[in-house]
């Protein structure tokens, strides 16, 4: 998973998640290891900040339908992030959900950077999703009956927040 | 006040801009979305929340520009024996895309029916005479 909390929700509107960025995840010593002499520099990889709010806003758009609808990520429609984030900062994806039907769903999102170290919170990105219902969408294939898309990692981060009875 | 066709064209331009990440001047109206534009099946569904929005000011909340699945291309016509075989469309799924599809001029399509052929029926003109269709039944 690449968020860590529910800290906002509005049922088929908005859900806000955050992330903290450790240097203790292994990712972020590939991105970038030292090299030669340039000593290291990590960062949280960016595709994994876009992986972050298509989490965010796939459980917003899941959350509509009590989680019955496979949600996949077909289109990032923009996504531009500013700002580097360092390990001991977290980040903070804002999704709203934009447009929606039987056949999948838009959403839009902010993203920012809280640095706890001057308590300062600045927005760092916005990024544009659209997700697809697969089961109403993929022309003469199947998927599994089961929900395999909303996992356990998922129901965890849900029950956390408190927000367990949407998965009824 | 009913737009008049520059201004849907401009507003399907904008759209398909950002939906496609074209350039302005690749929209013509003689552009194909799918062999031109460079658009894949999921843009449709793009495609289309965007022009919802780009339009939803022009309707009320009564009668809204909301596009359904199937409306701009009927789902499961390949896949069904009876409309289409030997990669052409029969009689009944000839009669079927025109019943469903009245904005797309078949004219040139129809002396062939070749499957294949059927991305070249989506062109910016296309889009633009749906846009005008719906807004039409809307403000009517």
């Amino acid at each position: 998973m690449w968020i860590d909390a529910i800290t906002d929700f509005e049922s088929g509107k908005r859900l806000v998640a955050v992330k903290n960025v450790s240097l203790s995840e292994d990712h972020i010593h590939d991105h970038f290891p030292a090299q030669g002499e340039k000593s290291a520099m990590p960062v949280m990889p960016n595709s994994l900040i876009v992986e972050g709010m298509a989490q965010t806003a796939g459980i917003l758009v899941g959350s509509v339908n009590g989680f019955r609808e496979k949600v996949v990520l077909a289109k990032i429609t923009r996504a531009v992030i500013e700002r580097d984030v360092l390990p001991g900062r977290t980040i903070r994806y804002d999704a709203s959900l934009e447009r929606m039907d039987s056949a999948g769903a838009a959403t839009t999102g902010t993203i920012e950077m809280l640095d706890h170290s001057t308590g300062e919170a600045t927005l760092i990105g916005r990024v544009e999703l659209v997700f697809s219902h697969i089961d109403n969408n993929m022309s003469g294939m199947e998927f599994p009956e089961h929900n395999f898309v909303f996992s356990d990692n998922f129901r965890t981060i849900l029950k956390s927040a408190g927000l367990e009875s949407l998965c009824d | 006040m009913a737009l008049s066709r520059t201004e849907v064209e401009s507003r399907v331009a904008s759209v398909l801009e950002e939906a496609l990440g074209v350039d302005a001047d690749e929209i013509t109206p003689e552009a194909t979305l799918i062999n031109d534009l460079g658009a894949e099946s999921i843009d449709f569904l793009d495609i289309s929340f965007q022009l919802e929005k780009a339009f939803e000011d022009e309707c009320s909340p009564e009668t809204p520009f909301k596009i359904e699945q199937g409306e701009l291309f009927p789902e499961n016509v390949l896949n069904d024996p009876e409309l289409v075989e030997d990669g052409r469309l029969t009689d009944n799924g000839m009669a079927l895309l025109k019943e469903k599809m009245p904005h797309v001029d078949f004219s040139d399509f129809e002396s062939d029916r070749s499957v294949g052929k059927i991305p070249e029926l989506f062109t910016v003109k296309t889009l633009v005479d749906f846009c005008e269709r719906k807004l039409a039944l809307c403000a009517a």
